[in-house]
């Protein structure tokens, strides 16, 4: 086991620190401008938002070795909830004055979370019985179907609640007292903040009974058992878990981004999840901030690769990047950058 | 020591009652939604008519299904790329035709031929890079490999082809507008006969293949116990790379087949794909009979659940099919340490 | 004295094969219990009945008279049934000292909220795990591969830490499932010490074995399975002598032997 602590310290000081130098400005040029174009404040705030789910899509795969599919769906979940309750509140019922105090988002935000997570615990309990395939398979039916659910209005054209396909706009930024937590540079340092205290959670979980007990169950579920293990209990509870960190991440991207569309939650970015998390290892929690940052940079970087390749492009080129990159780390680098070596057979 | 009479523990019941269950579900389901319509206003002409339309999806799914079961039976793993090899030939045969919407027979049937094959070959390739070089890995790395497959293959599909929907001339007029034979008060689609010849074409040609060619009955052995095939002589190795092939190349006549009912677009695959799945699951992964029906049920069961739902849900009744499926029908051994 | 694990007309069929037929057979608080007989005979299917991981046809399986039949798996480990494996199923990727700690989870109760704020409790239960896991480790001679992994031991010490693993969650009855399999001579004089140290602390052992000499020394009582049905039952020379035993399973004649 390693020590945490001072690989958290470290972690932080370069958060700090790059949060920082995008605030001072050296020398007149922002991050962007010092790293060359290579990190840009946006994807280090995205980086941070992605960090959080994936470190709850980490416990899930990498140390309970329970496949997800359809992760993207919880994130989708609490944007929405996030979107909904800030921006329609009063089609909810909702008076406007309740909805406008600065501390309504926060509020809205855990209790998300919180629902998220209790709504995957009891759905976890049904589906984490299937095996291997036809785990990922139940999570894929029900990342789609969320998915279709937000982007069909829920059903409920008359109170327009998500939007449809062009979702919900105008979502308002976070404020603590009269202070907007805003502009970017300061949303960046809130986004971390959540981001490193999840690390932490994620650390100590590990480096715990539950830990062991979700190691053990991924190790030989029957042999955890024999020694008195709940194994249906403790996989339903890290699959909540999990599901509550998306939505909370899901939460913060919201008031990040403002506007939230359901194409951003459907299959493709459940599977963008699984590709982060195993790139950066899925055996170590540290492989969340690591895979996100690679994979967003590596992304950003084919991009701009190939416009300048075949400017006649018709469109994304997410989906065959992470088809490569998910053969390419299965294939050859199944422990991923951060994981340890022994690794190798994890969950893939 | 007192010795108890003999009784039967409820706790095995559990498991002879899960088929019937959920075949007393699907009735159950199809009931409910037969009355929900009957609400909606609709008269036996209407329900008629969903039952064709839902057979037309339904021999889709069927072919679909029948693409997971062979190389389920063959290699044991499920081939997530399968939608995009449905995907890729309908792409492919517009490409082929030069995107033009009226074409000749002959040239639609060499563009429709080109592009089966090629599809074919697609499937051969998936099985070389992806399946060979990992030999010990776990059926899920596998699966999850074919997983990055069709992300690459839709990938693809959206770079070279864009994100708008493609046509392909229906087979009976050669142009964008099919001819529509009414019968009573039920209109039929020309399109939906040649999909129904193309699935019991395909479904006899199949079954002639595994019951009456050497090499079917190699791929049997093959899926029956791989090792006691090799020992006799089988390679194995490439009875999965067949397998893979034949699956692609029902899967891209499939798509090819629905193509000009159903606009070509390059994540078509992915729904395709996973209602394939739920028709191959109701056949256990192993049954090919079984996934037929299975996929003629769903193909049903969704036309009927779409005409009392609106439009945008279609999908999910696939899913909740799929999950009621997982849940009741064990096909996992339930002690893996036993 | 009253049985501690009973097992009563218990059945079980798997698809045509009928594992086990109307098998009874008890287990006196303790001894230490053998199940012989050939391959395929059921008797890792009996076990898998009594740890919940199988339900049996029809019969019962009681612990001190409490029915055990319908528990899940980890429910019954909890009222004091531990076991080992045939194949040994160890947690890839965890230590030795792991190991131990997993098989002490029934003792602690921190959970998730205990392991997010590193609670009391929390600090209080590591601390006394481990203290217990090294001692574990200490009296079953693993003190110095604590913290190698445990799968890259050599097979003879796989199979003392998954009975450190067995021995940690404190069992009333403990089920081996073949332990000597796989062992050389020495190996298996090491393990019936060790067997016999474990009965002495007040466990009960009911195991399963092939090689028979082993058994004759070792067990208290010797019971013989042949294709499902239970033959005989009895101390280990009657059993040794009685025709039927002889005839199905040791072979046509008796060998001349050594203790009596």
């Amino acid at each position: 086991m390693e020590r945490p602590l001072p690989a958290l310290a470290v972690f932080t000081l370069l958060v700090l620190l790059a949060g920082g130098l995008e605030v001072v400005r050296p020398f007149g040029r922002s991050l962007a401008g010092l790293t060359g174009g290579l990190l840009t404040l946006d994807t280090l705030i995205r980086t941070g938002l992605l960090t959080i789910v994936l470190v709850g899509l980490n416990l899930l795969m990498g140390y309970a070795g329970q496949v997800s599919l359809g992760q993207a769906a919880f994130y989708g979940m609490g944007a929405f909830w996030s979107a909904i309750l800030t921006v329609r509140g009063p089609v909810l019922g909702l008076s406007p004055s309740l909805v406008q105090a600065w501390w309504w988002p926060w509020l809205v935000m855990l209790l998300g979370a919180a629902l998220v997570g209790t709504f995957a615990y009891g759905v976890g309990w049904v589906i984490l019985r299937l095996r291997g395939h036809y785990l990922a398979m139940a999570t894929l039916g029900l990342g789609i179907t969320v998915y279709i659910l937000l982007r069909e209005n829920l059903g409920l054209p008359h109170l327009n609640l998500t939007g449809g396909f062009d979702g919900v706009f105008g979502i308002p930024r976070l404020r603590l007292g009269p202070y907007p937590v805003w502009p970017a540079e300061r949303y960046y340092f809130l986004v971390w903040l959540v981001a490193l205290l999840v690390i932490a959670l994620g650390l100590r979980v590990v480096d715990s009974r539950v830990g062991r007990a979700l190691r053990a169950i991924h190790g030989a579920e029957g042999a955890a058992e024999s020694v008195g293990i709940p194994a249906a209990a403790y996989k339903a509870q890290i699959f909540g878990l999990s599901a509550a960190l998306a939505a909370l991440g899901g939460s913060l991207y919201a008031h990040f981004q403002a506007a939230v569309v359901p194409a951003t939650f459907g299959f493709v970015p459940s599977l963008e999840l699984v590709v982060m998390a195993s790139v950066g290892g899925l055996r170590s929690i540290w492989g969340a901030p690591v895979g996100a940052l690679t994979v967003l940079v590596l992304g950003d970087f084919v991009r701009t690769w190939m416009r300048g390749l075949l400017p006649t492009m018709a469109g994304e080129v997410e989906g065959i990047l992470f088809g490569f990159l998910l053969i390419l780390v299965l294939l050859f680098w199944p422990s991923g950058i951060a994981g340890r070596r022994r690794a190798a057979e994890v969950v893939l | 020591m007192e010795v108890r009479t003999t009784w039967a523990h409820p706790v095995i019941r559990r498991q002879k009652r899960a088929g019937l269950g959920l075949w007393t579900g699907l009735v159950v389901l199809l009931i409910a939604l037969i009355l929900l319509g009957r609400e909606h206003g609709f008269g036996p002409a209407d329900f008629a008519q969903f039952a064709v339309d839902g057979l037309q999806a339904g021999a889709i799914y069927a072919l679909v299904g029948l693409g997971f079961v062979v190389v389920y039976r063959v290699t044991g793993v499920i081939n997530f790329a399968q939608g995009g090899f449905v995907m890729l030939g309908p792409m492919l045969t517009v490409t082929f035709l030069g995107q033009r919407t009226t074409a000749e027979a002959l040239q639609l049937l060499l563009s429709i031929l080109r592009a089966v094959l090629l599809t074919g070959l697609v499937g051969l390739l998936t099985y070389g890079i992806a399946l060979r070089l990992r030999r010990t890995a776990l059926p899920l790395t596998r699966i999850m490999i074919t997983v990055g497959v069709y992300l690459i293959l839709q990938g693809a599909a959206l770079l070279i082809w864009g994100p708008r929907p493609q046509v392909l001339p229906a087979f009976t007029t050669l142009s964008m507008q099919d001819r529509l034979l009414v019968v009573g008060e039920v209109v039929v689609r020309a399109q939906t006969l040649w999909i129904w010849a193309c699935a019991v074409t395909l479904l006899g040609l199949l079954a002639a293949f595994f019951e009456f060619t050497l090499l079917g009955k190699a791929m049997r052995a093959c899926a029956i116990n791989r090792t006691a095939a090799r020992l006799v002589g089988i390679p194995a190795d490439a009875m999965a790379a067949l397998a893979f092939m034949l699956a692609a190349l029902l899967g891209a006549c499939a798509g090819i087949a629905v193509g000009p009912v159903t606009r070509p677009t390059f994540d078509m695959g992915l729904e395709i794909g996973l209602k394939g799945f739920v028709a191959a699951v109701m056949g256990g992964l192993v049954d090919i009979r079984g996934s037929v029906v299975g996929g003629l049920i769903l193909g049903v069961v969704e036309t009927l659940w779409a005409g009392v739902t609106r439009a945008g849900f279609r999908d999910v009744i696939a899913f909740l099919v799929l999950i009621l499926l997982l849940l009741f029908r064990p096909l996992v051994p339930l002690s893996e340490e036993a | 004295m009253r049985a501690l694990l009973e097992v009563v007309e218990v059945s079980r069929a798997f698809g045509g094969l009928q594992a086990l037929r109307g098998v009874s057979l008890s287990v006196r608080p303790g001894e230490i219990k053998a199940l012989i007989g050939p391959n395929g005979a059921g008797k890792t299917t009996l076990f898998n009945i009594v740890t919940g991981t199988l339900a049996p046809d029809t019969g019962d399986v009681r612990l001190d008279g409490r029915s055990l039949v319908g528990l899940p798996p980890f429910r019954i480990a909890e009222l004091g049934i531990a076991r080992t494996f045939q194949n040994v199923h160890l947690f890839g990727g965890m230590t030795v000292l792991e190991h131990a700690l997993v098989g002490l989870h029934r003792h602690l109760r921190s959970g998730l909220v205990d392991a997010a704020v590193r609670s009391r409790r929390m600090r209080q239960e590591e601390r006394w795990a481990r203290e217990r896991a090294w001692s574990l480790l200490e009296r079953f001679g693993l003190s110095t591969w604590a913290h190698a992994a445990a799968d890259r031991l050599p097979f003879g010490l796989q199979r003392v830490v998954e009975l450190v693993r067995a021995m940690a969650t404190e069992p009333r009855l403990v089920l081996l499932d073949e332990p000597a399999a796989g062992l050389n001579p020495t190996e298996k004089e090491r393990l019936a010490d060790l067997i016999r140290s474990i009965r002495d602390e007040g466990v009960t052992v009911l195991l399963v074995e092939h090689d028979v000499d082993f058994v004759m020394e070792l067990a208290d009582e010797v019971a013989v399975l042949v294709q499902g049905v239970l033959i005989a039952a009895g101390p280990p020379g009657r059993v040794r002598s009685d025709p039927r035993v002889i005839a199905a399973y040791l072979g046509e004649e008796p060998v001349a032997d050594h203790a009596s």
